[in-house]
């Protein structure tokens, strides 16, 4: 048993089995070790964990249940405040939020928060016991748009509040980057499914294949078909490319193709039509949690991969359990370094990629330190494909078809109130369309967020 | 779940279908284009929307049996389904923002090679009827091959025909007949429209670059989701990046990087996939790198 100065360890699957496949890596605590873990809970007064989590989750109440082996009673306390704990608890920034301020982690390790709220979900899932209420119909009508943690969240509490629910998704399945970014390995697909079939449960209708103004617009889902609200969800699903020579050869490609061909169409299956090319040395360019999410997945399918980070370790944007489960699989990291071009051979395959060194300037005002360039510095990584995972923006679509929404220079949808509430008349948004891409906590939170906004704006209308 | 309402056969591997899909077709316009995804674990394929009708709620596709996936959507017969009809994709074609007036003075020519002759059939249709002046060269390798004549003969003013054997029209290229029409005929057109092989359209821009007419080529690269988020489908078009799934897929074909172009169509069908697909029959578990 561990000692009250570090956590209890959860099993993983050890990383030379996992790199050849695409399981979950963290298997999560027992009965047993989550009530150890628990049991190192200070039970603070003034918790510092609860303040630093977006959605203020009763951090202390919930683990304290978890200590007492009532996990029941845990799950009742984190579904207050969150609705996809089994997903937040696996791949929330832990120790950047919760988990980095918790008082523990001061001279020891910080309590395992992420872990046993994970292991709560799980077991009441597994249990078959959060079972979310019907309510009677009031026979509004409300649009969500996109099925990511936004748009489920939103639609759920919707649902809950007795609205008729109707969740429009482009792609051919729901679950936003959930389904089509986060690798299996991450986050269970089942685990989605789950969240969507309990949805499905409480009335709420998925209609996928729909793109909102292609198929149909905002404007026609009130005016024809009587949704008396929309909520936007649609993400920011836009590649970003750093338009340096040779981006366009063969084996370049974006961290969303990848990730897109193997998630979502499921390519290292057999059993899938889709193709997906994996070279033998591929060169993953960023940090983030996209990065390492391609580069995983990429070893998984038989690479030698290397990261091409501009800064240094300590400002790697991804989680940190990513990043050290990456090393552990073997992936080289090439930090300080930026890509100037791409280089081809006479087929237009990429055959390398030429980098320069990079600097860390402090910065004067104490915010985040700069890079820039050393000059002379180039040289040269060879490679036969390079995925770029630079980060994406919001997707136009929405907002160049709907007459009265209001985005900001970068594409996100401008709010009128921080509630969700957009300066369209009945359509609210939430989410990374609103943010730029940001994380699942948040996004959850503000599908939540509009949907009691939605419900006070509808209670003042008459609509039909 | 996409219901198919009708299968014709237009050529030997080349296929029509009209397929219930109401949302789509009441938003269709001419130029768009579905994914579609014949079964439940398949892949998505971009095809253009040749027709639709609002009343009936259908679409219509043309497709051309190619690999693994374009069979499956060949093979379906009347009363089966499709898992996913999703539309319509892209942007409409740019001359249907013009006014009617302006349109009855405009002469277009349409270059169309293979199933090519599909895509453009709205179009023609479209332009004839507003009294457009409308002439149509259309190339395949045989007469067999030969799609949509008839329909397309009935909405235009001129149909001229090449094929590479000579087995109906002229022997030869497209663009044998372009350049006859411009130079010895003394056509004179405003617009050219070309869909087929992006080799074909390559060359079709080079003529029309020549005589300076406008041409648009609507592209047909790969593509995953068809919504802009993957950037499998980008192209470079006047030294910039494009998605031609929500930037085109039309474009003016004189700024199109078509060696590039038909470079990133190959990529999985280059040797490199070749290899990997050998590999791929060595241990038959994974996929990875498959070409047809
Ligand atoms: C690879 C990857 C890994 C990540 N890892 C983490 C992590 O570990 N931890 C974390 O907290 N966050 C992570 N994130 C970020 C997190 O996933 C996002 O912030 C979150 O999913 C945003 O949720 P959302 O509901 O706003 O949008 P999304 O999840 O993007 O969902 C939007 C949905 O809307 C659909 N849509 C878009 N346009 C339309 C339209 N016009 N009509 C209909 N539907 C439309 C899209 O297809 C999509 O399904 C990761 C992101 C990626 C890409
Ligand atoms: C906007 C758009 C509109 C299209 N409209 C039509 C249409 O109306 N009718 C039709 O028959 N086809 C159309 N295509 C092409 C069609 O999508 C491809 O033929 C199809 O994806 C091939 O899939 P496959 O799995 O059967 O073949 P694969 O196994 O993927 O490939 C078979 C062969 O076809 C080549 N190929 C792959 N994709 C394409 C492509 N996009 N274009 C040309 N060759 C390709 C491959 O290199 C390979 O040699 C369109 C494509 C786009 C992007
Ligand atoms: S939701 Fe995320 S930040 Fe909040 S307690 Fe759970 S894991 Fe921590
Ligand atoms: S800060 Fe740490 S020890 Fe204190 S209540 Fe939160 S989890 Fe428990
Ligand atoms: S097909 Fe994915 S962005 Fe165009």
């Amino acid at each position: 048993m561990a000692d009250a100065k570090s956590r209890v360890a959860a099993k993983e699957q050890a990383p030379e089995l996992r790199v050849k496949n695409f399981k979950e890596v963290a298997m999560g605590y027992n009965e047993e070790e989550a009530i150890a873990e628990a049991s190192r809970c200070l039970e603070c007064k003034n918790p510092r964990c609860v303040a630093a989590c977006p959605v203020s989750v009763k951090i202390p109440q919930f683990i304290k249940h978890v200590k007492d082996a009532d996990f029941l009673g845990a799950a009742q306390v984190i579904h207050e405040d969150s609705s996809l704990p089994a997903i937040c608890g696996r791949v929330c920034p832990q120790e950047s939020q919760c988990e980095g301020s918790c008082i523990r982690g001061i001279k020891g390790q910080p309590i395992a928060i992420g872990k046993l709220e994970r292991f709560v979900a799980d077991w009441s899932r597994e249990k078959g016991l959060i079972v979310n209420k019907t309510t009677v119909s009031n026979n509004k009508k409300v649009a969500v748009v996109g099925s990511g943690p936004a748009g489920l969240s939103c639609a759920s509490d919707l649902a809950k509040f007795g609205y008729n629910v109707t969740v429009f998704e482009a792609l051919h399945v729901p679950g936003g980057v959930l389904e089509y970014g986060i690798p299996e390995f991450r986050l269970p697909k089942s685990i989605v499914n789950y969240e969507i079939s309990n949805l499905e449960k409480m009335g709420v209708v998925f209609e996928p294949d729909v793109v909102i103004g292609r198929t149909i617009s905002v404007d026609d889902l009130m005016a024809k078909e009587g949704y008396c609200a929309v909520f936007i969800g649609s993400g920011a699903g836009l590649p970003k490319f750093m338009h340096i020579a040779g981006e366009n050869l063969n084996g370049v490609v974006s961290a969303n193709e990848f990730l897109t061909r193997v998630n979502l169409m499921r390519a290292f299956d057999s059993d899938y039509d889709t193709p997906v090319y994996v070279g033998k040395n591929v060169v993953v360019v960023g940090g983030g949690n996209v990065a390492m999410d391609a580069a995983r997945c990429a070893v998984r399918l038989g690479a030698k991969v290397t990261v091409v980070y501009r800064r240094s370790e300590k400002e790697l944007p991804a989680r940190r359990e990513e990043v050290v489960h990456a090393q552990q699989e073997g992936i080289a990291f090439q930090y300080l370094s930026n890509p100037v071009q791409i280089i081809g051979n006479a087929k237009g395959w990429v055959e390398g990629i030429e980098c320069v060194k990079m600097e860390l300037v402090p910065s004067k005002d104490g915010g985040r330190n700069s890079v820039v360039e050393i000059p002379n510095s180039n040289f040269n990584v060879s490679c036969d494909m390079v995925i770029m995972a630079l980060g994406t923006s919001p997707n136009p679509l929405i907002s160049s078809t709907t007459p009265g929404l209001k985005v900001e220079k970068w594409g996100g949808i401008s709010l009128s109130d921080p509630s969700g509430e957009t300066y369209r008349k009945g359509v609210f948004a939430g989410g990374d369309a609103v943010t730029g891409a940001a994380t699942v906590i948040l996004a959850m939170s503000a599908g939540r967020k509009a949907a009691k906004a939605i419900d006070e704006y509808l209670k003042g209308i008459s609509c039909n | 779940m996409f219901k198919i309402v009708k299968k014709q056969v237009l050529a030997p591997s080349v296929f029509l279908f009209e397929v219930e899909a109401p949302r789509v077709a009441n938003a269709a316009k001419p130029g768009q284009f579905v994914i579609v995804r014949a079964r439940d674990h398949g892949e998505r394929i971009p095809l253009t929307i040749a027709d639709y009708n609002k009343e009936l709620g259908t679409v219509t596709i043309v497709v051309q049996e190619l690999g693994v996936s374009t069979k499956l959507i060949c093979n379906a017969e009347v009363g089966d389904f499709y898992v996913d009809v999703v539309g319509p994709l892209g942007n409409p074609s740019e001359f249907l923002h013009l006014d009617d007036s302006t349109l009855k003075s405009q002469r277009f020519l349409f270059v169309a090679g293979g199933v090519g002759a599909a895509p453009i059939y709205p179009q023609v249709k479209y332009l004839y009827g507003k009294g457009a002046s409308v002439d149509v060269i259309l190339g395949a390798r045989n007469t067999e091959l030969l799609i949509l004549k008839e329909e397309i003969k009935k909405t235009c003013n001129n149909l001229y025909v090449a094929t590479d054997d000579g087995s109906e029209g002229h022997k030869g290229l497209v663009t044998d007949v372009l350049n006859y029409l411009i130079t010895s005929n003394g056509k004179i057109y405003d617009n050219v429209v070309t869909i087929g092989p992006m080799v074909m359209m390559k060359f079709v821009a080079l003529c029309t670059k020549k005589y300076g007419i406008k041409t648009i080529a609507s592209l047909n690269t790969l593509m995953v989701d068809g919504t802009g988020m993957c950037g499998a489908c980008r192209v470079s078009v006047g030294g910039v990046t494009k998605f031609t799934c929500v930037d085109g897929p039309e474009f003016d074909a004189h700024l199109v990087d078509f060696d590039e172009a038909m470079c990133r169509l190959n990529m999985y069908k280059t040797e490199e996939g070749k290899k990997l697909k050998e590999e791929e029959e060595k241990n038959h578990q994974c996929r990875i790198g498959r070409y047809a």
